[in-house]
């Protein structure tokens, strides 16, 4: 059966997307390291400490997660990762967004004129972390509802 | 957020279309947090984490290009993280191909822009920009618009200034238009504790298993530290800023900690004492059985888990003076009671260049050459991030470079005697 959520529009927009759910923080340079660097176009994540998503494919994914961590290039990572198309296919943030992943989410926006913006939608609460689960079709509509069925 | 009238007009495009969008950038990232104003960044220089030309980073140089393009550069002048190469390095022939022709081939031109942005000088690159060797320290109550997260979390907590989490570009942005929205740690409100976090061990705890876990349990939030005192006096000599450099660098890398109060040690806290506390902060309690918890909980990503270490890197964020001495000292005591006269496994120490410098002129440089010890300047992470560098059997004594590396951690004494007596 299908939920909604309320969350804050960070960056709006509109997408469908399987979901990839991170119950612990996403460490965004560990995790994108190997789409940056290495080549990997799907986004692999790299981050040994993060059980529910090390090794998985994060492009294309609705992200959910609670917040990002770790090293302050978090925010041009993910601006990055954008600009080469290899982003999920948007971040949804149980809490306030943190501060690296909300200058990612603004630097795509406001900087990458060519680029569709990666929907961003924070606040949506830890019902929506509980209740979200890998491979859930996740819908994301303008006005911050996110649909998960 | 209230805007004062030069704002409004920047933001309306009256000084280019790039300083609208460099406005708007810092305006839409204070409206998240609810910034009420903008607030002058008061340091005498600023401090940026991308110092490394890495060919992936593209999109990163086409903005620093538009910056420079229309002259939105930096009103302060900064220093910047550790470059991500250096020949005197142990490296592999291949290593060195792929570090100079693919991975960095773009570090000589970005060092061009970080220079037409306001690089401080040739010898600015280290995560530790406030040694006093360095010369980017900012006092009690500045404002800063640094990025990088050790360097953040330490003038916060360790020199009292303020300066919230922010990223890379972020950074810069700040530092170009002179401001930054006023929100999370740069207010009196926004740097009170969260957490208790009571230290009960036996034994002097390693500071960088003990900033791991505070970070771990805390993420984000501001912790109040209580019983390290006891193991670091209640004075802020160079051994307290040490270990408080490493400790803050294991909670930013391992957690997203910006802040953290020491009872009876960091200037708020010696100040404010627990007024500083929320009411209501959760209480975490660390004693030697949940350092021995955190420190098993690290997967060993080796493919061969049992593979005899082929370098040893120690400086992740960069050593201090003090830290160099001591080393050398622990070094030289530790061989010559083994009955060597070189370390077992090729070992870099990395410091900041100036520190470097001033450490070369003692005797205690000519110890650790002789014990084939190589002092560098590099990031020992940009080192170990590509594929040649994450199949190595690297050991650290760092946790923020285990944490983003394939490198394995072990405490000092561990590292010891690896490097003194072969041990492993």
């Amino acid at each position: 059966m299908a939920k909604t959520f309320t969350g804050r529009v960070v960056v709006p927009g509109t997408v469908s997307a399987p979901a990839l759910v991170s119950h612990g923080g996403l460490n965004t340079l560990a995790s994108f390291q190997k789409a940056l660097q290495f080549g990997d176009k799907e986004s692999t994540c790299g981050d040994q400490n993060n059980p529910d998503l090390y090794g998985k494919k994060m492009r294309g994914k609705a992200l959910c997660l609670p917040a990002t961590i770790g090293s302050t290039t978090g925010g041009l990572v993910l601006y990055c990762a954008v600009a080469m198309d290899r982003q999920p296919a948007c971040l949804l943030f149980s809490e306030e967004i943190d501060s690296l992943a909300a200058a990612g989410a603004i630097l795509q926006d406001v900087w990458l004129d060519d680029a569709a913006p990666m929907p961003v939608i924070d606040c949506l609460g830890e019902d929506f972390l509980s209740y979200v689960a890998d491979g859930m079709t996740v819908t994301v509509t303008q006005d911050g509802s996110v649909v998960v069925d | 957020m209230k805007l004062t009238a030069e704002q409004e007009a920047m933001l309306a495009g009256e000084r280019g279309e790039t300083m609208a969008k460099v406005l708007e950038t810092l305006v839409r990232y204070g409206d998240l947090y609810g910034a009420d104003e903008m607030v002058s960044v008061t340091s005498k220089y600023n401090h940026l984490v991308t110092s490394f030309g890495l060919k992936a980073l593209g999109p990163v140089y086409e903005l620093m290009g538009k910056l420079i393009d229309e002259g939105a550069v930096s009103q302060t002048g900064f220093s910047v993280d550790p470059r991500p190469l250096d020949d005197n390095v142990p490296a592999s022939f291949l290593q060195k191909i792929i570090f100079k022709h693919f991975m960095y081939s773009k570090q000589d031109f970005y060092e061009g822009q970080l220079r037409e942005l306001g690089l401080m000088g040739d010898d600015a690159f280290t995560c530790t920009c406030y040694m006093d060797e360095v010369g980017n320290v900012p006092a009690a109550g500045d404002v800063l618009s640094w990025s990088e997260s050790s360097a953040v979390v330490y003038a916060n907590s360790v020199l009292g200034a303020r300066c919230n989490r922010n990223s890379g570009i972020i950074d810069l942005m700040g530092s170009v238009c002179g401001f930054v929205p006023r929100f999370g740690l740069l207010t009196d409100d926004g740097r009170r504790a969260d957490w208790v976090v009571e230290v009960r061990c036996e034994r002097r705890p390693e500071a960088q298993l003990l900033g791991s876990a505070i970070g771990m349990r805390v993420m984000a939030d501001v912790p109040y530290i209580t019983g390290l005192d006891a193991w670091l006096g209640d004075e802020l000599d160079g051994s307290a800023k040490a270990y408080l450099k490493d400790m803050g660098a294991a909670c930013a890398s391992n957690g997203a900690v910006g802040l953290y109060h020491v009872e009876g040690l960091t200037p708020e806290a010696r100040e404010q004492g627990r007024a500083l506390v929320r009411e209501g902060a959760r209480v975490y309690v660390i004693d030697d059985a949940e350092l021995e918890r955190v420190h098993a909980s690290y997967p060993v990503v080796w493919k061969n888990a049992d593979a005899k270490p082929k370098l040893c890197f120690m400086g992740c964020p960069h050593m201090s003076m003090e830290q160099l001495e001591q080393w050398s000292e622990r070094i030289a005591q530790g061989l010559a009671e083994a009955g060597r006269t070189r370390v077992s496994v090729p070992c870099v120490f990395t410091a900041a260049p100036a520190v470097a410098k001033r450490f070369a002129a003692t005797p205690a440089a000519r110890v650790l050459d002789a014990a084939g010890v190589v002092v560098s300047s590099i990031c020992p992470l940009m080192y170990m991030n590509n594929p040649l560098s994450a199949k190595m059997p690297v050991i650290t004594n760092s946790n923020k470079l285990r944490t983003y590396s394939s490198a394995r951690y072990y405490t000092d004494d561990e590292i010891l005697d690896i490097l003194t007596k072969g041990a492993r």
